[in-house]
């Protein structure tokens, strides 16, 4: 007897419950900052096919279909007469993983009763991976790191030691990367304990019902959303700052009947440092960008992707082939949600927000004892890296959310345990007032931050910044949000990416983007004007010449504000 | 604990207030309905319905456990003290840029929750403290004098300090302090070294200002009820339950009251752990599924699972990230969106999904014929047979079962093309797999493994419920206990003294200083047999000493308990030892070649449990009879003939095989086809696996 809807319906739910729970081990069990902190990582489970069931929702988009499409290049290479039980696959491969060298994806066959019914999939970010260090500076993939083809690192449940021996010969951290390469093992494994439960539950011999039941579904709700649209077609543009010469991303939205067609052509071509995208991560965060306007709540897996196709000619910047640098491809991965929006807002408008700041304000610090006097004796290197973000760009119905990352998903580390990771002292992390675009609705507001080494320390700041030159954009008449800006505490100009010594006793002073605005700012509601004011979101200056707050008005604010009011 | 002749136990929910009074072993308890405006007279009017039934005054109680919400629901409705923070400067914002993510990925128009003080009461000092609790900037105390005057000026009645870092050195949050009772001494101030001195400065300033929030709220109600209780003639102490399970002192609570948050669910924890103990089980899961959600707890060893930060006022779904972190020593529970008022739609999957959102009292599920037109899930509940239409809440109530199906249809059969019936069990599936998902990602996140468990369910709902999770979760045995609708109360009487004192120190194994440790430990040892000793004057005080490590350069650490021997003669060996064992328990290998470390160090000291003498539980040796009745088994997917049986009418002993329904006042018991029951000397029903 075949399962029923109703058992169909508790076995989706189960999967989903058991990718998340294979998601939560990799994030209890990692050692990478990135991962444990950050959650910019993923797991799925797949059919015998490689196609994907059920992927958790973790802090990164960016591996929705890098990790869809990685499985499939896991059966070609391995070979299905190859997988055994107790095998595991991995790989860091940028272009059949998840974009750069520092992911691993990890691929495990799930064998019942000794046929090999599906796969467990996790990848994740790891801290170093060799080469040149994470940073934008390689010319080619082959100084980014160590490569790992697609390969096995386990078989029949013995660990490839050889394998282990060159990873821990070619990076800094050789530790806490094995420790990581573990923890992808450990939670498909756990995935596949789980999976292997509810085959026996429901008395199944393989997974094709509910993989059926869970496409067929998942079609039929993506396409009628695709139905929905109006059939027509726009183009979205976005300029910003790149390395050394601007980036233009460039696409093109058409709506078919049952698909979603985003053409990239026009976008620039290759660029000389390592802040090139593979299509894999472009495809990604497009497909994320449409999904989030019009789908939210169909969750990801092979059917609900499907009807989303991206394409992009070759040796451009959104689709880098081999050997490109590509470690920094998060940028232009982060921007290309922008792009789409400033198309989609042509076919459907009033859904999408206005820009936002966009790429994650990163910077990593390599702390030395310094070189220019004596250092305090045990004085050691250390390297720091820090998430942080600028604000959102402003909603239709909502002002953009303050230094909250978007599109990105992950979480900033508390300063008190990233003073604990190494000799650095942050001075300042905080609101950075009017930075948000003026509008109807308000753009998110940036953050300043100030940082600094300990007594006795220099370092090199490895910034990985944007929007200096290209603040995110007003939509509907909305004012552009503050751009990035960077320099040391004595004036000393810093650019937004690259490696750059700061000297003993020198402080980073950076002010992070704030989003765009959306509307005119002449049709606030008043109510928002003051509340900004009384919190200082806004100056009084702003609300005087951008929101025609009269100086009566001000003070009154201002007085209700001495007075401890809400307002 | 003392012993005394009668104790009563006091649990303020969001619906009702439940008063349970016990003398002599014997129990009288009661619900009555919630008095928002003055909780107090709630406490009253059930306290002296208790007294008359047991025949004593108020003046014969020899103790008062309370346990409240109103902490909660003031977090949630916002209904605290006008409140400033003062903060360093560079950080005025950390409790307004949370993570600085999203909780939802998929939702372009999320609004992340207000912080609770919007940015103008949030005020900034020049002062600095390094990871290594140096001082880099001493406090400028002028400026200090500068923002009292601006929170004078305002009329703030409540002031938190939080300082960076100042969990390893409190001296300049101190001098504020100081400042604050001098000039300003009818201002309440809280400080953050004191409530919560765990690193994470989010997690710390928030706790730091959630207490200030509610603490003029929480002393004037605390000390509202004190006189009124005198006034009422009652001459015992009052003592308050706390949300890592156990009591505290009146004063302690009013001082730290953040530590109420919660308690109410901590008291079922405790109730079910004095169950597992008479039992003398090591491995118990609680399940309290109520109306609107449904709780789990791991009680190991007699013992709930305690954890040093939870989330409160979740505005979004009960997602993780929504709410606000308290970090508190808490009784670990997850909490879903599942109870007996739990709504349920078809969401464009096709999928039948059940909650968050519930049908509450009012109008409540389309049964109650109140005007809900939505199948809740007590409606599938009364179609597939479980529950007695025209006896439900001890007959109180006459359950409509035509609007449950035409909800049912109207709702979720009509769009996926089932009849009321297949409606009503897939809701059920989904409402059931959705808690049984819950407890395995909970148990996984702990490394246990469920199915050597038994599961303690009390809550008006989670009888109903608590068979087929069982099933689903592979656990063979289940305790209904008596009393389950006034669970948490009963649990306050269970709860002994304790106090838990935290502080977030680093030291990494291979700078292993045991001087500094003892000295540590022994500093929080007396700094909690401190609060302890305030409450209770004579019994023993037992410490519990628990070091919290993970390898160096991982973001989650693994709680390690020491006994008291290692704790007092520390041994890099033997921290590695216990801390490496409890890893490979969690997480299946230790990591070759790392160093590890210590993050938080914490010592709880209690009073000693209450002995409890072990029930005698047996097999059952006399078969109940019972009425004809019917209901559909899920694990079967069909209807199958069942005997009904009245739980009062069962005396130890009596065995009934499933499936079967067994109805009292307060709830239902459904025992699946798979399960046979046994009324057991205590009043517990024993649901097991069939052999």
């Amino acid at each position: 007897m075949s399962p029923t809807n109703v058992a169909y319906q508790v076995m989706w739910n189960r999967l989903i419950s058991i990718v998340e729970e294979q998601a939560q081990a990799l994030v209890r069990t990692a050692f990478s900052t990135s991962v444990r902190e950050a959650g910019d990582l993923s797991a799925g489970v797949y059919d015998d096919r490689g196609r994907m069931l059920a992927q958790a929702v973790t802090g990164t988009p960016g591996h929705v279909n890098a990790m869809a499409d990685a499985v499939a290049h896991f059966i070609r290479r391995i070979g299905r007469g190859n997988m055994h039980p107790g095998d595991v696959y991995i790989t860091n491969d940028p272009w059949e993983g998840t974009g750069h060298l520092h992911d691993f994806t990890v691929v495990t066959p799930s064998f019942h009763h000794n046929v090999l019914v599906g796969f467990f999939a996790c990848t994740a970010h790891v801290v170093d991976v060799g080469g040149r260090g994470f940073g934008a500076d390689a010319a080619s993939v082959y100084e980014e790191g160590l490569y790992v083809p697609i390969m096995k690192f386990a078989d029949r449940g013995m660990v490839d030691e050889t394998l282990l021996r060159i990873v821990r010969g070619n990076v800094r951290e050789p530790d806490q990367l094995v420790g990581d390469m573990y923890a992808l093992a450990t939670c498909n494994e756990i995935g596949h304990r789980r999976l292997t439960e509810m085959m026996t539950e429901f008395d199944l011999a393989d997974l094709a019902g509910i993989a059926g039941f869970i496409f067929d579904n998942s079609r039929r709700a993506t396409l009628d959303r695709i139905a929905a649209l109006p059939r027509t077609s726009a183009t979205g543009e976005m300029t910003v700052d790149g390395f050394d010469v601007p980036i233009t991303l460039k696409v093109r939205v058409t709506i078919h009947e049952d698909r979603i067609v985003s053409d990239f052509t026009g976008s620039s071509g290759l660029d000389k440092k390592g802040i090139n995208c593979p299509l894999v991560y472009t495809k990604a965060y497009a497909c994320y960008a449409l999904k989030v306007a019009i789908a939210p709540e169909i969750p990801n897996n092979h059917a609900s992707l499907l009807p989303f196709e991206i394409v992009a000619p070759d040796n451009t910047i959104v689709n880098a082939p081999h050997p490109a640098p590509v470690a920094l491809r998060h940028i232009v991965g982060h921007f290309v949600p922008d792009t789409v929006f400033n198309a989609f807002d042509k076919i459907v408008p009033g859904v999408v927000p206005a820009e936002g700041a966009g790429c994650l304000c990163n910077f990593q610090m390599s702390l030395r004892p310094r070189s220019d006097a004596p250092a305090p004796p045990g004085a050691r290197r250390a390297e720091v890296l820090t998430f942080n973000s600028g604000g959102s760009g402003a909603r239709p119905g909502h002002d953009g959310l303050n230094a909250t990352a978007f599109p990105s998903g992950v979480m900033t580390m508390p300063i008190e345990a990233t003073e604990h990771a190494g000799p650095v002292i942050i001075w300042r992390k905080e609101l950075r007032p009017d930075s948000g675009g003026v509008g109807k609705t308000r753009g998110g507001l940036g953050q300043f931050m100030t940082v600094g080494a300990m007594q006795g320390y220099e370092f090199d700041l490895s910034a990985m910044l944007d929007r200096g030159d290209h603040p995110a954009r007003g939509t509907r008449g909305g004012g552009d949000g503050a751009p990035t800006m960077i320099a040391q505490d004595d004036g000393t100009p810093m650019r937004v990416k690259g490696k750059q010594f700061v000297p003993h006793g020198r402080k980073v002073v950076m002010a992070f983007p704030g989003g765009a605005g959306y509307g005119d700012a002449a049709a606030r509601d008043r109510a928002m004007i003051r509340r900004d004011l009384a919190r200082g979101y806004i100056s009084a200056e702003v609300a005087a010449r951008d929101y025609g707050l009269s100086p009566e008005d001000i003070a009154e604010i201002e007085a209700a504000v001495r007075r401890g009011e809400a307002v | 604990m003392k012993s005394a002749a009668a104790r009563l136990g006091v649990d303020i929910g969001g619906t009702f207030t439940d008063v349970v009074l016990e003398r002599n072993g014997a129990q009288v308890s009661t619900k009555v309905l919630t008095t928002y405006a003055a909780p107090e007279n709630a406490i009253i009017d059930g306290m002296h319905q208790v007294c008359a039934r047991a025949g004593i005054t108020p003046a014969g109680i020899g103790q008062i456990i309370h346990g409240t919400t109103l902490a909660t629901n003031a977090l949630i409705e916002r209904r605290g003290a006008k409140t400033a923070l003062i903060t360093t400067e560079g950080f005025r914002d950390v409790i307004e840029m949370r993570t600085e993510s999203r909780f939802e990925q998929y939702d372009l128009n999320l609004t992340l929750p207000e912080p609770l003080l919007p940015r103008q009461m949030r005020f900034t000092v020049p002062e600095r403290v390094n990871a290594r609790g140096e001082v880099m900037i001493p406090l400028d105390i002028d400026a200090v004098e500068a923002v009292v005057d601006r929170i004078a000026e305002a009329g703030f009645v409540s002031v938190a300090v939080g300082l960076i870092h100042s969990y390893l050195n409190p001296a300049h949050e101190r001098m504020i302090r100081d400042v604050l009772a001098r000039r300003l001494p009818d201002v309440a101030v809280s400080i953050s070294s004191e409530v919560s001195p765990q690193m994470r400065e989010y997690e710390r300033f928030n706790t730091v200002v959630a207490n200030a929030y509610i603490k003029p709220l929480m002393a004037s109600y605390l000390g509202r009820l004190e006189a009124r209780l005198q006034g009422e003639g009652v001459a015992c102490r009052i003592f308050l339950m706390h949300s890592g399970g156990g009591i505290i002192s009146i004063r302690n609570a009013a001082d730290f009251p953040v530590r109420l948050v919660e308690s109410g669910p901590a008291g079922g924890a405790v109730f079910a752990a004095h169950i597992a103990a008479r039992y003398g089980l090591d491995k118990v899961l609680s399940f309290d599924m109520g109306g609107t959600t449904a709780k789990i707890c791991l009680i190991r060893n007699q013992t709930p699972k305690t954890s040093r930060v939870f989330e409160v006022a979740r505005t979004y779904r009960f997602k993780k990230g929504s709410g606000m972190p308290i970090s508190i020593p808490v009784i670990d529970m997850v909490e879903i969106g599942a109870g007996g008022g739990s709504l349920a739609h078809v969401d464009a999957m096709r999928q039948i999904r059940v909650g968050p959102e519930s049908a509450g009292s009012e109008p409540g599920p389309a049964c109650y014929g109140r005007g809900g037109d939505r199948p809740a899930v007590t409606d599938a509940d009364l179609v597939l047979g479980k529950l007695d239409p025209g006896n439900f809440a001890g007959g109180s109530m006459t359950l409509d079962i035509a609007a449950s199906r035409a909800a049912l249809s109207s709702t979720l059969g009509d769009v996926l093309d089932m009849d009321a019936q297949t409606a009503a069990f897939g809701l059920a599936e989904v409402v059931d797999e959705n808690m049984a998902n819950a407890a395995r990602v909970h148990a996984v996140e702990n490394g246990e493994d469920l199915s050597d468990y038994t599961m303690i369910a009390f809550g008006g709902a989670a009888p109903l419920h608590a068979g087929r999770l069982c099933e689903k979760l592979g656990v063979a045995r289940c305790l209904v206990p008596p009393g389950a609708g006034v669970g948490s109360a009963i649990g306050f009487l269970r709860a002994p003294f304790s106090f838990e004192a935290n502080r977030s120190v680093y030291m990494r194994l291979s700078d292993f200083d045991g001087a500094r440790i003892r000295e540590l430990l022994t500093e929080l040892r007396d700094e909690a047999t401190g609060f302890v000793r305030s409450c209770d004057a004579e019994s023993p005080i037992q410490a519990e000493f628990k070091v919290y490590m993970r390898y160096s350069g991982q973001g989650w650490e693994i709680p390690v308990t020491l006994s008291e021997a290692q704790a007092m003669a520390p041994e890099a060996a033997t921290f590695l030892a216990r801390f490496e064992e409890d890893y490979a328990r969690l997480f299946g290998r230790t990591v070759s070649g790392m160093d590890s470390e210590i993050t938080v160090w914490s010592v709880n000291a209690t009073t000693p449990p209450e002995t409890v003498p072990r029930t005698v539980d047996g097999d059952g040796d006399r078969d109940a009879t019972g009425g004809d009745c019917a209901f559909f088994d899920p694990a079967i997917g069909d209807t199958v003939a069942a005997k009904r049986h009245d739980r009062a009418d069962l005396i130890a002993g009596d065995r009934v095989a499933g499936p079967a329904i067994i109805t009292e006042a307060e709830t239902t018991v459904i025992v699946p086809s798979s399960r046979t029951t046994v009324r057991q000397p205590d009043g517990c029903l024993d649901l097991r696996s069939k052999p």
